[in-house]
């Protein structure tokens, strides 16, 4: 039985808290907002993408601040978007400051996912940067009686080529709105000319992260503000039947509970009185088994009804090319598991309702977005809500923080109060949305040459609502309003980069999928390449040829060429590598895998060493080699720092991670049920940045990951001759395989 | 009840409703320390890690009245930006972080474990540190900001 009255009881009064607890105080804690740098009262600053004042102030001082709908989930972003307004302006990096992810003071430019950030959110600051210089310098060289051809800045001042005294930024508009379209047109530096993009300037934000002087969205703070734990349904779509917090009150500290429909949270005073209560409170919920078998996930998923197909990549007529006269066939069906996200820190949101107005703190990749989803699910105006970005733990796609945050805002607008919602690790693990489970059937025909006359690959990936957006979890819970949950695009990167006669790319969009999808870093794009990659090694070793001059043969992209070309000199990769003998139980192999990102972009290639346990199955991976081209490169040793964790990642991701669960709750609920790679395991990483200053900056924080399961697996098959077609690779499975062979 | 302990330095009173309130609350939530970091609450990431005299100790899991007249350092007490501990400079001259919610763990685990071993091999970093978890997969350069502070100090 469902019980559907809304109840709200607490065992304080309202009234008698504010006088104890302290008056509701409106005071801006996040370390960029009070730099003071921000000319306008909030209901004031444009947030227009198409205006400069959306995304650039500068002050009397000369100071610049950069308003970025992009924010940094550590990744390095602020840093880079300082750098690229910087240069662009020619001020000084000191003087910029950026604001991120702020619904009231940025622009919407998106989710902050898909590897975008620089590529397309980047990009417009430089517009805009770009822009603005243009109409300062023509304000500059007025200003100095002078033609603005005459003219060029230094450090935030325009002065004349030939010298003399100049007129700074900041007496020319300092405080005043700039009042200017972003002009598509705009005369953008040559790169050439380049002081701060392209150099590998240390990050803004480190100083004070190691040394505990950063406030993290968890550590953020509001007057008065009260702690919430939600306490969750024992089983996924459980009802809850009836609770009792009557030894709860026994907890000092503690406030009460919010219920909503199958949402149920406490409050304490204190986090450890709301952590202490939401242990102690009685609840007893509806029985729910729905979920299926985890040991028959494959037949599951392929038993899924498809609602429709879709071809992806069509060239010449992949059926015929299969039916090709004489020609070898291959067929393989792959698997990748379901993952989290695992962030370190679990999801964290603040939230308050004031004169009938929410303000809501939290780490999302999509304030702008979330502000929809929260107004939709409280039934507000978006225009009443504000959501404001805080750095948290990285995140990797949409996780918890968004659910966090309705989380919050559901609780603030019940009791009124500023509330603090933490989720618990069992939480974070149990209840963030998952990256879904992806199935794959491949077929490929050989002519005698050894030339690949006909491909087709099928893809079983959980259908796409119309918007990119996932349901909110207290909304789920509640009753409330939300949207369908949308997986991301998933199907990207199935395409091919070869130029075969005959492909076709095929996703099969399924009805359901088992758990809340969403994306979680490289969403789909490695799923895809995985099976891709290794599929082509699979040919690769059907013809007996080498891997490298396979795929040199049939990419026809100069630009992959020159990639691939660098990444065998890196690996010191030798054309048709043996496998080297075996010592002891121990077989080593090198496996290469590549891609073109969606392939419109990101260019990167990469050689995985590993060492396979022959007794107990275990994969070590000892070294990966990546050749990374994305274009422009904006800070060379962020972008280090992103390859070497899209690789570490990813090998944890392929080697371990699986979500377990029964048939009515998941059981990954902390780091032993759901391990994660830890130091001793962890490759080393050699890395070559192709050279491409003059060219558009693509994106670097998923492309690596995508090519790393297939250069483990295909490095497996050539160590032990066993195919790996099974993420994750775990030792029984490579113990299973090498008995086959 | 009132817990005296000394953190950073200083003498504090820890004012607990409840004695087995993990330290890192008390350290968090009644001092306002940000170095100390919730990650599982169960002693696996190591994200809370704080020194109590002198080891490393995870304070997720430690009853605060359990360190009842003990010696307690956090980040903040390692060092400042202006005046940091050889370890902070190592992994800012590394760029030893990514979202850096790990590092608090990372920095403390090694500080104390350099105390026993000054001058350790890189596979001996990794051992230390096998139980603090980094899901940006920051390890590489972790490890070489421990393996320039010992070289450096």
């Amino acid at each position: 039985m469902r019980t559907k009255t809304a109840e709200h009881r607490t065992n304080v009064a309202r009234r008698d808290f504010l006088k104890t607890g302290g008056a509701l105080v409106v005071t801006f804690m996040i370390g960029g907002a009070t730099s003071g740098a921000i000319g306008q009262p909030a209901s004031t600053k444009s947030v227009a993408t198409d205006q400069v004042d959306g995304f650039l102030a500068i002050d009397a001082k000369g100071r610049v601040t950069v308003y970025s709908g992009k924010v940094d989930l550590g990744t390095g972003i602020q840093t880079a978007m300082a750098q690229i307004a910087a240069e662009e302006l020619s001020v000084p990096l000191a003087t910029v400051t950026v604001i991120q992810g702020d619904t009231a003071l940025t622009p919407d430019q998106g989710v902050t996912f898909g590897s975008l950030s620089i590529q397309n959110g980047g990009m417009q600051i430089r517009q805009a940067a770009a822009t603005a210089r243009a109409a300062l310098v023509v304000e500059g060289s007025s200003k100095l009686g002078v033609d603005k051809d005459a003219v060029t800045v230094k450090d935030g001042v325009v002065v004349p080529k030939t010298g003399g005294k100049g007129v700074a930024y900041g007496a020319l508009v300092g405080g005043r709105d700039f009042r200017l379209a972003v002009d598509a047109k705009a005369q953008l530096k040559d790169p050439k000319d380049y002081t701060i993009v392209g150099q590998p300037i240390a990050r803004i934000d480190i100083p004070d992260k190691v040394t505990g002087r950063f406030t993290y969205m968890q550590d953020f703070k509001r007057k008065g503000m009260l702690h919430a734990r939600v306490v969750r349904p024992r089983a996924m779509k459980a009802s809850l039947m009836s609770w009792n917090d009557f030894d709860c009150r026994k907890i000092a500290g503690y406030v009460g509970v919010v219920k909503r429909g199958n949402f149920l949270a406490v409050l304490g005073r204190t986090e450890w009185a709301a952590i202490s209560a939401s242990r102690t409170i009685e609840t007893t919920w509806s029985d729910w088994a729905g979920l299926p078998d985890e040991t028959k996930l494959w037949e599951y998923v392929r038993g899924t009804k498809v609602v429709k197909d879709e071809d992806l990549q069509k060239v010449g007529d992949a059926d015929e090319g299969l039916k090709t006269p004489n020609a070898k066939l291959l067929k393989a069906t792959y698997d990748f598991a379901i993952h989290t996200h695992g962030s370190i820190g679990p999801s964290c949101a603040v939230a308050e309702y004031v004169d009938g107005k929410i303000t809501c703190w939290s780490a999302s990749q999509q304030t702008h977005l979330l502000r929809k989803q929260i107004a939709m699910m409280l039934k507000m105006k978006p225009e009443d809500v504000r959501c404001i970005y805080v750095e948290g733990a990285g995140c990797y796609g949409r996780n918890g923080h968004e659910d966090a945050a309705a989380d919050a805002c559901l609780i603030a607008k019940e009791t009124e109060w500023p509330v603090r919602v933490q989720w618990m690790r069992e939480d974070e693990h149990g209840w963030d949305p998952k990256g879904p489970p992806t199935l794959f059937d491949f077929r490929a025909a050989l002519d005698a040459q050894g030339n690949v006359v006909g491909w087709q690959s099928e893809v079983f990936l959980p259908d796409r609502p119309k918007d990119i957006v996932v349901a909110l979890l207290p909304a789920e819970l509640a009753g409330l309003p939300t949207d369908p949950s949308h997986p991301g695009n998933v199907q990207a990167s199935l395409a091919i980069p070869y130029a075969f006669p005959n492909i076709r790319a095929t996703a099969h969009w399924l009805a359901e999928t088992p758990f809340r999808p969403s994306w979680i870093r490289t969403p789909g794009r490695m799923q895809n390449t995985f099976g891709n990659e290794s599929f082509i090694d699979e040919i690769v070793a059907a013809t007996g040829g080498d891997p490298f001059e396979f795929r040199l043969k049939n990419i026809k992209d100069s630009r992959g060429a020159e990639l691939l070309n660098a990444l065998a000199e890196l690996a010191a990769w030798k054309p048709q590598a043996t496998r080297s003998a075996v010592s002891g139980d121990v077989a080593r192999g090198r496996g290469v895998a590549y891609v073109k990102y969606e392939l419109v972009r990101t260019y990167v290639g990469a050689v995985a060493d590993v060492e396979v346990n022959l007794k107990t199955g275990a994969i070590r991976v000892t070294k990966f080699y990546v050749a990374h081209d994305c274009g422009q490169i904006i800070n060379p040793d962020g972008l280090r720092n992103q390859i070497e964790g899209n690789v570490v990642q990813t090998v944890s991701r392929t080697l371990i991670e699986q979500l377990k669960f029964d048939r009515s709750r998941v059981t990954s609920v902390d780091w032993a049920s759901y391990p994660i790679l830890k130091f001793p395991d962890v490759p080393d990483v050699a890395i070559r940045l192709m050279e491409r200053q003059n060219e558009k900056p693509w994106g670097a924080g998923e492309p690596t990951a995508a090519i790393v399961p297939a250069a483990i697996a295909n490095a497996v098959f050539n160590a032990t001759g066993v195919r790996l077609r099974s993420v994750p690779f775990t030792p029984e499975k490579v113990q299973a395989a090498l008995k086959t062979v | 009840m009132k817990i005296s302990l000394t953190v950073n330095g200083k003498t504090v009173a820890i004012d607990a409703d409840d004695a087995q309130m993990p330290l890192l609350y008390a350290l968090r939530d009644n001092l306002g320390l940000h170095g100390p970091r919730f990650g599982c609450g169960l002693g696996q990431c190591g994200a809370c890690t704080v020194h109590i005299d002198g080891k490393a100790a995870r304070s997720c899991t430690i009853p605060v009245a359990s360190v009842t007249g003990k010696k307690v350092v956090t980040l903040e007490g390692l060092g400042t930006p202006a005046k940091p501990h050889p370890l902070q400079k190592a992994f800012v001259d590394e760029q030893a972080v990514q979202c850096g919610y790990c590092i608090n763990g990372m920095i403390m685990q090694a500080a104390a474990y350099l105390q026993t071993n000054r001058k350790p091999s890189e596979q001996e970093i990794k051992t230390a540190l096998a139980e603090n978890l980094c899901r940006c997969g920051t390890h590489l350069r972790i490890v070489r900001a421990i393996k320039r502070a010992t070289e450096t100090a």
